[in-house]
């Protein structure tokens, strides 16, 4: 079997993910923070040191500035919520994935001002048209590190610096991009840094944050959920000190203790050169797939400027046949259709029918992507 | 001199933070519930040696964890 699907989960998880989970069942059982016994504890410790290496990992500060959720998509809806009012001006971007895109319409219905900048056919942005976009008074810009489509990576510094010219505050969803790119928030400059625990940073389901910059008055947010956090339980409010104010009800303890030593893997291992390695491998499929009669690759055609999440289209066939012969025939596991992004399909030119995404990872060899491209041309022949 | 000084902090990631960080920094350290007479709050908070406060302070302000109070304990 060889798995090309990296850009919806990661696998298989690294072992250390497996043991850290078990360890946390086993030994570090309590709930942390509700009660002041030894499991509690542990349980806390074992929470804290994945809070160090989260805000390690991405270069951030303050760790008690990360705040875990059960994945990207809450750590967004938390943000947005959190921060967002009605009139409140909101540029985004032409290749966002419903986890953003459909937050900001739910807004929008009661009063948020919605832009959307517009992508090129690669994906990528027009840094100038944003510019104009994000006119002074603009609240917050939102983009997508790298397309989960195309792998098209947006240049989140110059964002950044276009957002706090204006005054707005920048938001990122690194799903695509956490664990596979370097990243330093420091250096980017962003304010609100979505992550997700189980794809590069190969974690298990479950499990993602948000990460707050300094520039973002949590005073004067929203806490979304209000719940139980074991701190201040003498009062009926929520408590306003992070990462307490959007981290209620007991946490994913078991997940968190995965991520933590997915997290601490991929350091291991080291960021740079697994994004060296996926740019080879992406180069290789590239290469490849030019010389079969019939293929269409999207998005950008150098590998510096995209992740290895490659999507193609095989002239004659439909999506889903490719998908499912690439399964059925080849074991070789894939997405095809829309992957849950119309946005992008719209700017790259293939929405309804979407694309087949092959998206190699940590584990991908060579020689699995020549594999691929030997299944490809077969049923690209017949 | 008492033989104690206890901590408060505003959450349990502030005391779990604490302790990782006071460690390493070569302190001794136990977490403890807070003590009902020092605050209501039910949460856990930091026990250090009573020499050992101003090192303490000292790292903790700069690993940005915020106090809410320190108190002698015997
Ligand atoms: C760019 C992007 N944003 C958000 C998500 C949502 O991730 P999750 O399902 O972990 O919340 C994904 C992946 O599915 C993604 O690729």
């Amino acid at each position: 079997m060889i798995y090309l699907d990296y850009a919806a989960t990661s696998w298989p998880k690294p072992p250390e993910v497996l043991k850290a989970m078990v360890d946390f069942l086993e030994r570090a059982g309590g709930n942390p923070g509700r009660s002041g016994h030894r499991l509690s504890i542990a349980a806390g410790r074992v929470i804290n040191e994945a809070r160090e290496a989260a805000a390690e990992c991405f270069g951030s500060g303050d760790p008690l500035r990360v705040i875990f959720t059960p994945n990207v998509t809450y750590a967004l809806n938390v943000g947005l919520q959190a921060l967002l009012q009605p009139g409140d001006r909101v540029v985004t971007t032409g290749i966002e994935h419903n986890s953003v895109m459909r937050p900001l319409r739910e807004l929008a219905k009661t009063g948020l001002d919605l832009v959307v900048a517009p992508c090129d056919p690669t994906g990528g942005i027009d840094l100038d048209a944003l510019r104009r976009l994000v006119t002074p008074g603009t609240r917050l810009v939102v983009a997508n590190h790298a397309s989960n489509v195309v792998g098209t990576i947006l240049p989140a510094a110059d964002i950044a610096a276009i957002s706090h010219h204006a005054g707005a505050l920048f938001m990122l969803d690194a799903a695509q991009t956490a664990g596979v790119l370097p990243i330093d928030l420091k250096t980017l400059d962003v304010d609100l840094f979505a992550f997700t625990g189980h794809k590069g940073l190969h974690g298990p389901p479950g499990t993602g944050g948000l990460i707050l910059g300094e520039r973002v008055d949590v005073d004067a947010m929203r806490p979304v959920f209000a719940g139980g956090t074991g701190s201040r339980s003498e009062r009926e409010q929520q408590p306003e000190i992070l990462p307490d104010k959007f981290e209620v009800g007991t946490p994913n303890g078991v997940g968190i203790a995965g991520l933590a030593a997915g997290i601490r893997h991929v350091m291991a291992h080291g960021i740079a050169a697994i994004r060296s390695d996926e740019m080879a491998l992406t180069a290789q499929l590239c290469a490849g797939l030019t010389t079969i009669p019939g293929v269409q690759i999207y998005g950008p055609g150098s590998p510096a400027a995209r992740t290895a999440t490659v999507s193609v289209t095989l002239a004659g066939k439909s999506v889903s046949e490719v998908g499912w012969r690439l399964d059925d025939e080849f074991e070789i596991l894939t997405r095809v259709g829309l992957h849950c992004s119309p946005a992008t399909h719209r700017t790259i030119g293939t929405f309804p029918e979407g694309t087949v995404r092959l998206a190699p990872g940590l584990a991908t060899t060579p020689a699995e992507i020549d594999a691929t491209l030997r299944a490809l041309s077969a049923i690209a022949r017949g | 001199m008492p033989r104690y000084r206890v901590i408060l902090v505003h959450t349990t990631a502030a005391a779990m933070r604490g302790e990782a960080v006071l460690n390493r920094a070569g302190l001794g350290v136990k977490l403890i519930p807070v003590p009902r007479n020092l605050s209501s709050d039910c949460g856990l908070a930091i026990r250090i040696a009573a020499q050992d406060r101003e090192q303490a302070l000292t790292v903790l302000a700069r690993e940005r964890v915020e106090i809410a109070g320190v108190h002698d304990m015997e």
